[in-house]
């Protein structure tokens, strides 16, 4: 995109920095790292983080680091401005911006660069910003911390720079402060601040990962017109690789501390040569049409095998899956394990004339037997709250909720108890979702526990059962939670939902926290359980990509209501709606898939 | 040895800790995670150091009569006022008080109130902030307001005058109504922390988890939330027992707390403070020996505020 254009017309406003390398010199890189070695000391011994890393920006240039969680990524970022952990060290390496290393800049040299030479844009935008300080004297701070205004002049520039990251009514905004913000507003500013001294590298680290893709898709193309218009050169962190593929010139992609292949993003898309990197184009889900065909393959085989499943009969409910061998395409009644009708949830916040608001206003929809249907929606959709109601975890303001036949809303407690059963939940947040004093046994057994089924001896039997129906070792049974990776525990809360063999199985966005090829691992896991045991999933979603892989049917839900429901291919071939369509353009790399096909079909 | 004398004895709160989370289905040593925190805490000497003094004095709590009669005088009614105010001699290392008695042997039986205070007063504050700030936390509604509104109104009291006040209406004064007394301004701030710890305790996914298995609010509460929740408030209590003890001492030396013929170190201050012009030792041993009762637990607070906080445990 941005190239190596010379400085647009608009780069005579840019000041001081940029005019004094008035002739742009190509050749030169801005920023030219060599052989960095970046280690973290823990409990006495050092760990080596990044590893003999290599790699150059030229100005003007957008490069995209991209890699798992761990990668190295942000370590790298963090140590060209030497922003380093407490325990972290540079161990080796030169880190050259404008002919200075920065590895060994004195503290000094250091705080003049940072900021005026080299932005930086950090991740999370609701802990970046002082929640104490106004929004605007956040930004002029920048500016007064490094000379470049004062008093009025800076509060200026600060409304100026607002305007400019696309907020609308900057002064009077310039008093507020973060909380009267939303998220993508607040990363606009996060976005200003990382600007405010037209620095001639940003380094932007995550910087849309917490947001809506909607937004998400917005600040970015904001990020890119500021930084063109500038002739910033940009370093994009991320873990996106279809993200990093629609917005840079150049990819590199780390791996364990390392770069493990480095190229123009084209090339990387089309021939990647290192197979880490072929991974990850194929986990990507907005990149992966082969696997989104091989996974059509998956279903297929699902609906023709669900029927032996019941045959098998290892933790098939007694009312057993789908009866039928040929299975009715999603939508046709009459099999359906869960009917939901008009269903309405409306939360009364407490105080006086406190408001009302309707989280899920009249949602209709169903779940036929061994079949995937997803809820997909921005934060705030309505989504979460519809499975709440779903599993009982809230209770229904108006309408109805049949599961096989049965009237949940008008249940009594031991009847809805006795229902638990048959339909559980999966959660998101693989930290979060498993008491971090239970071993991963008493996890697996506490559904035994509650319902008071089997001895120790058969709840032992079942957790080797459970566990390897999830492909982890019996090993882990003893084990405590922090003891496992994200996906590890993902796939105990899995295994823990799995254990009273239920029906239903409410995935609450239970992939969205997991790095992309842990993601394409539990998508198969799930895809294979439904095969084999033929559970029906309510999988909710943010992740249109992700959707599209697993579901059967989709209903795209805004603001409490659904707005367009159809299949996976429906959908995607032809929205209807407006809003759709927007979330449909807002997957990042959406624009590439053709590139993309190309690619994999090699 | 005194590590072992220290676990039986000063460790109330952790024993009652373990005894509340025992009641989880374990088999065999359930929490792994606090037991490596507390097996790294106790090597430290910032742990081991305040945690053997604080063995010391529950030693010489329970069984005072051994240790005042080190130095052969234990008897500390054996009084004589011919030597009232007397300096320290050989067999009275600390001298006598006004009455003639041996000061050492007060000192050593004064520790008892304290110590008793102190820890039972804390003990059944904490439990029953665990019982108030589960139920307050976890159901909410109208008995979170009202509890809420009730221990607003004892942080509306100024300690002393109400404590004293307290005290003189009830008209006994022995060591169960004192306790009572400062139990009773203890456990609105425990209360109020283990509500919040318990608050973010139950919005976690595994505590939803549970909920849609069917598990009963008893179980949610005790096996899930109870253990998840309680750090906070383990270590407040840890914080607090010195300034309990601190607390008893101020009110027997306003002369509302114990009296005589009792034993205690605020009442051996009540007396010093008319004569410690001429006999600044009568002051000086008690409060030398609640100075560093209180600072001992303070800092076995901080010490297990450590081990039990992940953010500092780093």
């Amino acid at each position: 995109m941005s190239g190596a254009d010379n400085p647009s017309p608009l780069a005579t406003k840019v000041d001081a920095g940029a005019a004094r390398k008035a002739g742009p010199v190509t050749e030169t890189p801005l920023l030219a790292i060599r052989d960095l070695v970046v280690a973290f000391q823990a409990d006495g011994h050092e760990t080596v983080a990044v590893r003999n890393v290599s790699f150059t920006i030229l100005e003007g240039q957008t490069v995209a680091l991209v890699g798992e969680s761990g990668s190295g990524k942000s370590t790298t970022a963090a140590a060209i401005n030497r922003l380093l952990a407490e325990n972290g060290r540079i161990m080796g390496g030169t880190v050259l911006f404008e002919g200075r290393d920065l590895a060994r800049a004195s503290q000094r040299e250091l705080m003049k660069v940072r900021g005026a030479g080299i932005g930086l844009v950090p991740q999370d935008p609701s802990s970046n910003l002082n929640p104490v300080i106004r929004i605007g004297d956040q930004i002029a701070e920048v500016l007064i911390a490094h000379g470049r205004a004062k008093g009025k002049a800076a509060k200026l520039r600060a409304i100026e720079l607002l305007e400019m990251v696309g907020i609308t009514d900057a002064a009077r905004r310039y008093r507020q402060y973060p909380h009267e913000f939303s998220g993508g507003m607040r990363q606009r500013v996060l976005i200003a601040i990382g600007l405010a001294c037209r620095p001639k590298l940003l380094i932007a680290d995550e910087p849309t990962s917490a947001l809506d893709v909607t937004v998400q898709r917005t600040v970015l193309d904001q990020l890119d017109e500021l930084t063109r218009q500038m002739g910033t050169a940009v370093l994009l962190i991320t873990h996106n690789l279809a993200l990093a593929a629609e917005r840079a010139d150049q990819i590199l992609v780390m791996n364990r501390g390392e770069i493990v292949e480095a190229g123009n993003t084209r090339e990387i898309l089309e021939n990647p040569q290192h197979e880490y990197t072929r991974k990850l184009l194929e986990a990507a889900p907005s990149l992966a049409s082969a696997s989104t065909a091989h996974q059509v393959v998956a279903n297929n085989t699902a609906r023709g095998s669900s029927a032996q499943a019941g045959g098998v009969g290892v933790a098939v409910p007694a009312d057993g899956p789908s009866a039928t061998g040929s299975l009715p395409p999603a939508g046709v009644r009459g099999d359906d394990l869960v009917v939901v009708k008009d269903l309405t949830k409306i939360f009364n916040s407490r105080g006086v004339g406190g408001k009302v608001f309707t989280a899920v206003d009249g949602v209709s929809f169903s779940i036929p037997r061994g079949q995937t249907v997803s809820l997909v929606g921005e934060s705030g959709s309505g989504k979460s709250t519809t499975a709440n109601l779903i599993l009982g975890l809230e209770t229904v303001s108006a309408g109805s909720i049949a599961f096989d036949g049965t009237q949940l809303t008008t249940l009594r407690r031991r009847e809805l108890f006795r229902l638990r059963r048959r339909m559980q939940p999966v959660f998101q947040n693989p930290y979060a979702s498993l008491d971090p004093r239970f071993t991963i046994e008493d996890t697996i057994t506490e559904p035994f526990r509650v319902h008071n089924l089997g001895t120790p001896a058969s709840r032992r039997e079942s957790v080797r059962t459970l566990l390897d129906q999830v492909a982890l070792p019996s090993t882990v049974a003893k084990r405590l939670p922090h003891e496992l990776s994200g996906g590890q525990r993902q796939r105990v809360a899995i295994a823990r939902a799995l254990a009273l063999s239920p029906e239903l199985v409410v995935l609450d966005e239970a992939v969205s926290a997991l790095d992309v090829l842990v993601q394409a691992q539990i998508l198969e896991l799930l895809a294979g359980l439904q095969r084999d045991l033929g559970l029906s999933y309510l999988f909710i979603s943010h992740d249109l990509a992700v959707v599209r892989m697993i579901s059967h049917s989709l209903h795209v839900m805004q603001a409490g209501r659904i707005v367009e429901s159809g299949t996976p291919g429906e959908i995607f071939r032809n929205p209807q709606v407006e809003y759709t369509k927007e979330l449909l353009a807002a997957i990042p790399g959406a624009g590439l898939s053709a590139v993309s096909a190309m690619g994999s079909a090699e | 040895m005194l590590e072992s004398t220290f676990d039986t004895g000063a460790h109330p709160t952790t024993a009652q800790l373990a005894g509340a989370a025992s009641t989880a289905p374990g088999d065999g040593p359930s929490p792994g995670r606090p037991a490596t925190g507390f097996a790294r805490m106790i090597r430290r000497p910032r742990f081991w150091l305040p945690a053997g003094v604080i063995a010391l004095l529950v030693m010489i709590s329970l069984f005072p009569g051994p240790f005042a009669s080190l130095f052969g005088n234990g008897d500390p009614r054996a009084c004589d006022l011919a030597n009232s105010g007397g300096e320290p001699s050989v067999g009275h290392p600390f001298g006598f008080d006004v009455q003639g008695c041996d000061l050492y042997a007060n000192v050593i039986y004064g520790a008892t109130p304290s110590i008793t205070i102190g820890i039972v007063v804390t003990v059944s504050a904490m439990l029953l902030a665990i019982i108030l700030g589960l139920l307050s936390g976890y159901y909410g509604g109208w008995f979170d307001t009202i509890l809420g509104r009730i221990t607003d109104v004892f942080y509306g009291f100024p300690f002393m005058v109400a404590a004293i006040v307290i005290l003189t209406a009830i008209g006994v004064r022995n060591i169960a109504t004192v306790c009572i007394t400062l139990a009773v301004f203890s456990w609105p701030t425990m209360t109020r922390i283990m509500r919040s710890s318990v608050m973010s305790a139950k919005n976690m996914e595994y505590v939803r988890a549970a909920k849609a298995l069917g598990a009963s609010d008893w179980r949610i509460l005790v096996i899930h939330i109870l253990p998840n929740a309680i750090a906070p408030l383990v270590v407040l209590s840890s914080l607090s027992i010195g300034g309990i003890i601190a607390g008893e001492a101020g009110l027997t030396y306003l002369g509302v707390g114990l009296q005589p013929p009792s034993i205690s170190w605020g009442l051996q201050l009540n007396t010093a403070q008319s004569y410690f012009n001429s006999n600044p030792h009568l002051l000086l041993y008690p409060s030398l020996f609640l100075s560093v009762t209180v600072l001992a637990f303070v800092l076995l607070g901080d010490a297990v505020r450590d081990a039990l906080d992940p953010k500092l445990r780093k």
